[in-house]
């Protein structure tokens, strides 16, 4: 897609704040979740775990269980092929274990039975014969030659000599000559940091219900943020034709990029085909936390030169992630990212993938990016500090802007980092006084954004209503923003159109809802569906009026004579030429297919005030600003949402939340009261500003914005805190024992 | 395991079902009695999805004994709208756009409701710690304060 698509408007519907479609039935509890389906006849399924980090599975005894009364299935790995390519393998085989449990949590067994009670008092007649092997689930300690290794032969061939075989890939990126941009810098600041693994912590456990019947057909319902990805994944494993598998996706209780990929899905399929009935799987939260996807933990290097007046002169970073058992897909996004904000001269970036014995890691939100800039950030601000210098005028000074060249390669086209930071300074939230033990921090966010493969219907009802069809899970109110686009387009009132999440079946294939993508690229195919299906009707009316096609313009929602050659006939809205459509050549529907190229990157800018408890090492967050370029909001009141959501997920990476492993290699904490997200009582407002530089590669300008939100509170938490107890922090969580830990220190 | 047979009002309606001696009434509820709308996040009584009423006392119904529902007035999100009429609560979630996902919604709602008929004008403060027990990982919580806030002044006449 060329990157001129965008045209400046006035807008009559987008940026209005219209309530959301499926709001009355998740106000009264009717909307329909993962867990909420039932089925005639149906099972329930339950998975067996392992409960060591890593072992090998010597055999599986399932015949007591069977022998239960109420079992219809157990399915082990033996009920699974082989699949030949290695990422479907590797989705396979961390939903059931193969041979070796690679981490604490990882399934080995399930059963199906008449109820609840029924299949767990199945599991405990399961045996299986472990034989405990060495473990590591630290990211250092796994890339020592020597370290117990996860698994064999996956080590890419770029991987230099003389680490562990956990390594399994290595990236590079940057420009210029670094030791030259060393040279010329009045300091430089060297630090290591370290960051915990997180969970994405959606309020929803992953849940199922599949139904395969004796003709091989199946259907599928699960809360997911891609049911066409779902269908991919689940027909290679279970050798299926796409066909005959149909998913519908299930309302859906949060993701953040965890339900991106498959859990427990083809374990749901196989016991229902096995037992020839509809099997219902829901995991418990301690299966959510030790066997779905968590972010990376990392470790990392940064070495930045800065120039008295505050120019950056080189810049450095190496990061190594874990991403639990199987090779990580995060470090590259991390790699690119570490310095996206910057208009640098000598740049490098190292990433280092890592495998574990921890769960094989999901996407979070911005996966990768939020670890690296807060070190990159972090020690920005150290550099600022050290001179004395405004950190908001610093970044301004080295701000990437139209035409900076990416540390990561591309070029960029508009953006908004300079206009956050200016919005930031301007906001007398950057000026307010602050008390004692108190600390501001600020930090720069970004993200990539994505577009991917669309597919839109857009039907003209008779009674000039319109329906929309579209294929990605709606996750914080995308069904309003497509209806509003297509409002706008068409120019009929919101409430007059319904837009609907469809199944696998009635649309071809859309990438999951990630990347930001959905309100870019679904909103893109919708507006070029809307402007199909005005064409169509223009062609409907130009028929009647007895007049060229090329006569007939659409405006204000009505097909009228483009001039006053093409003859004088009234306006035909879209209700009258849909309610004669069928003498004028039958029904009326737009449609769209792309893959869609030229989603905006997205910047933005976090300001916070922190206070620090001394004697309890408790941080207290006063007040929080979010800055974020949103390219056009189409609905302001989610767009906020996602800005405020973002903030807030940070704001828990930074201060509370992480993976603590025993040296048994067990997660200690898999429990929302041990895994502490952040609740009602921790958290101030969270003020948000909106800055709208509109995107040259959509029709109204939109920029995705669900992900850049989680990047900035990283760094503006640990900037903050650095602030008030006068020590710089290099660990995340900021937890009260460790901060406690470093004021003992000084 | 002999069920045990269970008398109760919900949502005002007489309902009798049977459950096993270790059956959380939420279980109760979503799988014998149809009422998904109480969703269990966590099932160990840390995350509010699950929140309804008992005899007018706020519990997570998964940590409640569906046996315990025996004689007593339950109130679920079901039960919260009058007919096609939405309570204040409900209209101003909407209004203000309190929810992204939605799924910890109907457990904020009938959280926020046990509160307002306690205190009808909470702080935000107040209503904060309140609602300290319902996770939500979508909104920052900002918005789901401000649309309580919008229900109560309405509710008092504001």
């Amino acid at each position: 897609m060329s990157l001129d698509e965008y045209r400046k408007r006035e807008f009559k519907q987008v940026g209005t704040r219209v309530r959301r479609p499926d709001g009355v039935d998740k106000v009264t509890g009717r909307a329909m979740y993962g867990a909420d389906a039932t089925a005639p006849g149906m099972l329930w399924g339950r998975i067996l775990r392992s409960p060591h980090a890593h072992a090998r599975i010597r055999s599986i005894d399932v015949s007591a269980a069977l022998a239960l009364k109420g079992v219809k299935a157990v399915v082990t790995a033996e009920d699974f092929g082989v699949p030949e390519d290695d990422f479907t393998r590797d989705v396979q085989d961390n939903c059931m274990a193969r041979g070796r449990a690679l981490y604490d949590g990882h399934a080995v067994a399930a059963v199906a039975a008449v109820d609840q009670a029924t299949a767990r008092a199945a599991l405990k007649l399961i045996k299986v014969d472990y034989e405990i092997l060495p473990h590591v689930t630290d990211v250092d300690a796994a890339m020592q030659p020597g370290a117990p290794v996860v698994q064999e032969g996956r080590v890419q061939e770029n991987v230099p000599k003389g680490f562990s075989d956990n390594v399994t890939a290595h990236f590079e990126f940057g420009h210029g000559d670094l030791d030259a941009g060393f040279a010329k810098a009045d300091k430089i600041v060297e630090r290591s940091f370290k960051t915990a693994a997180t969970h994405q912590g959606y309020i929803e456990p992953h849940a199922c219900l599949a139904s395969v019947t004796s003709d091989g057909k199946a259907d599928l319902w699960c809360c997911t943020q891609g049911h066409f990805y779902v269908r991919t994944l689940c027909a290679g494993i279970l050798g299926m034709e796409a066909s005959q598998l149909r998913v519908t996706a299930s309302e859906i209780g949060g993701g953040f990029g965890g339900k991106t990929t498959v859990f427990i899905e083809p374990v749901a399929l196989m016991l229902s085909k096995k037992a020839g009935r509809p099997v219902k799987l829901v995991m418990s939260r301690d299966e959510v936390f030790r066997a779905t996807g968590p972010t990376v933990s990392s470790s990392s290097d940064i070495k930045i030169g800065m120039t008295k007046d505050g120019r950056i002169t080189a810049a450095e970073a190496t990061l190594r992630y874990q991403g639990g058992a199987f090779p990580c897909g995060t470090t590259e996004f991390g790699t690119q990212a570490a310095f996206a904000a910057y208009d640098l001269d000598a740049v490098r970036t190292y990433g280092w993938s890592v495998m574990t014995n921890r769960p094989k890691e999901a996407a979070y939100r911005a996966p990768g990016a939020p670890v690296a800039i807060y070190a990159v950030e972090s020690v920005v601000d150290e550099l600022c500090q050290h001179f004395g210098l405004d950190p908001l005028d610093v970044r301004l000074k080295n701000a990437a802007r139209k035409g900076t060249k990416s540390s990561y390669g591309p070029t960029f086209p508009d953006i908004g980092l300079v206009a956050t930071l200016e919005a930031a300074r301007a906001h007398p939230h950057y000026k307010a006084p602050l008390g004692p033990n108190q600390g501001r921090g600020l930090s720069c966010g970004f993200w990539f954004n994505f577009g991917g493969n669309t597919c839109v219907s857009l039907n003209v009802n008779t009674d000039g209503t319109v329906g929309i069809t579209e294929g990605n899970p709606d996750i914080g109110g995308s069904r309003a923003s497509i209806s509003l686009m297509a409002a706008e387009e068409l120019g009929i009132p919101y409430d007059n159109i319904r837009t609907i999440v469809a199944d696998t079946s009635s649309l071809g294939y859309n990438d999951v809802t990630d990347g930001s993508r959905v309100t870019f690229a679904v909103g893109l195919a919708t507006i070029k569906a809307a402007r199909d299906a005005v064409r169509k009707m223009c062609a409907r009316a130009a028929k009647i009026w007895g007049i060229d096609e090329e006569a007939v313009q659409w405006k204000d929602g009505a097909a009228v004579p483009a001039g006053p050659n093409a003859g004088k006939f009234p306006p035909m809205t879209l209700a009258e030429i849909a309610a004669v459509s069928a003498e004028t050549g039958g029904p009326i529907a737009g449609h769209y297919e792309v893959n869609a190229d030229g989603a905006g990157v997205s910047f933005g800018v976090h300001l916070c005030d922190v206070e620090v408890d001394r004697e309890t090492g408790a941080t207290k967050v006063l007040r929080y600003t979010v800055f974020q370029d949103a390219g056009k909001a189409v609905h302001p009141d989610y767009v906020e949402g996602q800005m405020q959501g973002g903030a807030v997920q940070g704001i828990g990476w930074a201060l509370n939340e992480e993976y603590i492993y025993g040296e048994d290699g067990r997660l200690q904490n898999p429990t929302f009261l041990d895994y502490r997200v952040p609740v009602a009582s921790d958290l101030p407002m969270i003020e948000t500003v909106i800055l709208e530089i509109p995107n040259p590669g959509h029709p109204y300008g939109v920029r995705g914005v669900g992900e850049t939100g989680i990047v900035p509170p990283l760094a503006a938490l640990s900037n903050a805190v650095s602030h008030a107890i006068g020590l710089r922090m290099s660990e995340l969580p900021m937890s009260p024992p460790r901060i406690l830990k470093a004021l003992g220190g000084s | 395991m002999t069920k045990i047979h269970v008398s109760t009002t919900i949502n005002g309606d007489a309902h009798e079902f049977l459950c096993a001696p270790d059956e959380t009434l939420l279980d109760v509820l979503r799988n014998r009695l149809g009422l998904t709308g109480a969703k269990e996040g966590c099932g160990t009584g840390d995350c509010g999805a699950c929140s309804v009423t008992v005899n007018g006392r706020l519990v997570c119904s998964c940590l409640v004994l569906g046996a315990e529902a025996e004689g007593a007035e339950i109130a679920t999100i079901e039960g919260m709208a009058d007919g096609d009429d939405l309570h204040p609560l409900q209209r101003h979630f909407i209004d203000g756009a309190a929810l992204q996902c939605g799924v910890c919604t109907p457990g904020i709602l009938v959280a926020a409701k046990a509160l307002l008929e306690k205190n009808p004008d909470p702080t935000d403060e107040e209503l904060r710690y309140w609602l300290a027990g319902n996770l939500c990982r979508c909104t920052g919580y900002d918005k789901i304060i401000r649309a309580v806030q919008a229900a109560a002044a309405e509710m008092r006449g504001a």
